[in-house]
């Protein structure tokens, strides 16, 4: 009970002083969990569109892989993408690993099966509903995956914030292809991960109370913006 | 623009299941008429329509427009017996028809706006079409159906569950379409709605067409024991 009081203390003062170091490093953690929710998200939601209004063979077995794929071990996704980005890697010239990119990239792997396979669900349901309609409209399929896009807006926002809230806490992906260098790739799960293993619990808990109300300020924040929950449901 | 009509149906039928919900139909639906196609549930009304329209693929037989088929299904239009609503404002599914199909956001709403007078909606333009009343919903799915002007009009039975003043508004809405020059086939079980409406009807019972003929002479002079049956308001099974 000791260090989690310690820790309360610690991350009140950590922002009440506004550390340096924890400023950077969770700045770091937004930038790079946001762009790759935004990149992921950019290639998810329109997926979840095509394979919810699609006909084609073996749909089955892509919706039964992609949610398969939202259990997919970050340790091997961040040792994969490690064997790609190293200097005997295929992407090795691009000097990307050990840099946010490198967790970027890792994330959105991570990232783009949950948010495409939330986002298919809802668009499905949605798809049931407006399919007669679309097509009698004479849409183009181009047409009906914006206005499925569009209309289930809301339930999308709720992948995405999903995705997020998956990615802030990652650890173990961005932890290989990142290698939590100080001033360079650290982030706050690292960071945690880090006082911990030196036994510094109580910074450790209060950073993981900072991470936690990060969430919350991120959450909360797009869903006031949105204006989820706040408008009657359609 | 040429007429995507006459549309022509040869030997079609339609089966779910192995069984057959419809035909084998032949018939020719010709430019200037509004046909009503009577019978009781589960004659295949509906199934009909949705053939004709596009949202039922036929099991043998074929379905033509004079047309090419993207123009044909271009210029026509469906309403559904239980209005589907986008999750949009009632303008925003008013200028839905206009905008998917590349006309400018400021010119569908100056012609969505005009359309909402002529509906009595107006000052509902923002108001989420989902919390309209039902009457209020066909009102508006019918108006969006004929605010591109369609050629064809499929109604499947448009004023099921209505009261008499909202199916008196879209009577008015259909008979305005109608002296448009707009092709109208439309489902309905309410022979007083055909008796008002009708210049020809269809009566289908089984899946099959019993009678095509002239308003006239199909409420006067009935053909089969089944349509007689249906007019003197006995049960047809």
């Amino acid at each position: 009970m000791l260090e989690i009081w310690l820790g309360i203390k610690s991350a009140f003062w950590l922002i009440v002083t506004l550390d340096a170091d924890l400023i950077e490093i969770a700045c770091r953690s937004l930038v790079v969990t946001l762009s790759a929710v935004a990149i992921a998200a950019a290639i998810a939601l329109p997926l979840g569109a095509w394979l919810a209004i699609g006909r084609y063979r073996f749909r089955r077995l892509v919706i039964a892989v992609l949610n398969a794929l939202m259990g997919l071990p970050p340790v091997v996704v961040g040792l994969v993408v490690y064997l790609m980005l190293s200097r005997s890697g295929p992407f090795g010239v691009m000097g990307l690993l050990f840099t946010p990119w490198a967790m970027i990239i890792a994330q959105v792997i991570i990232l783009t099966p949950l948010i495409a396979s939330i986002a298919h669900q809802s668009i499905r349901d949605l798809w049931a509903e407006y399919h007669d309609l679309l097509i009698s409209l004479n849409t183009s399929r181009s047409q009906r995956i914006k206005t499925l896009l569009w209309d289930s807006r809301r339930a999308l926002l709720t992948a995405a914030l999903a995705g997020f809230g998956r990615g802030i806490g990652e650890v173990g992906a961005i932890m290989i292809v990142g290698g939590n260098i100080d001033h360079a790739t650290r982030v706050m799960t690292t960071a945690i991960a880090l006082e911990t293993s030196k036994g510094d619990f109580a910074l450790a808990i209060g950073l993981g109370f900072v991470l936690i109300a990060m969430a919350f300020a991120v959450n909360i924040t797009i869903h006031m913006l949105s204006g989820t929950e706040v408008r009657d449901r359609w | 623009m040429v007429s995507i009509l006459p549309l022509s149906l040869n030997d079609v039928t339609v089966e779910r299941d192995g069984k057959r919900l419809l035909g084998p139909v032949s018939l020719d639906i010709r430019a200037d008429a509004l046909t009503i196609v009577l019978g009781p549930n589960g004659a295949g009304k509906s199934t009909l329509l949705r053939l004709m329209h596009g949202l039922v693929k036929p099991t043998s037989g074929r379905v033509r427009f004079a047309a090419p088929r993207g123009e044909a299904y271009a210029h026509q239009a469906f309403v559904f017996q239980t209005p589907i609503m986008l999750r949009r404002t009632v303008l925003g599914n008013l200028c839905y028809p206009l905008t998917a199909h590349g006309i400018s956001h400021a010119e569908a709403e100056k012609k969505a706006l005009t359309w909402l007078k002529t509906l009595g909606l107006d000052g509902h333009e923002t108001q989420r079409a989902s919390q309209l009343s039902g009457g209020e919903r066909q009102k508006l799915a019918l108006a969006r159906a004929l605010i591109r002007k369609p050629e064809l009009l499929f109604l499947d039975e448009p004023c099921a569950n209505l009261d008499g003043a909202a199916t008196q508004d879209i009577e008015r809405l259909i008979g305005e379409a109608r002296a448009g020059g707009t092709r109208i086939l439309m489902a309905t079980h309410d022979l007083g709605q055909a008796r008002r409406l009708a210049d020809d009807v269809l009566f289908l019972h089984h899946g099959e067409v019993l009678e095509h003929a002239p308003a006239k002479a199909f409420f006067e002079a009935p053909q089969t024991d089944e349509v007689k049956a249906f007019l003197n308001g006995d049960l047809v099974i």
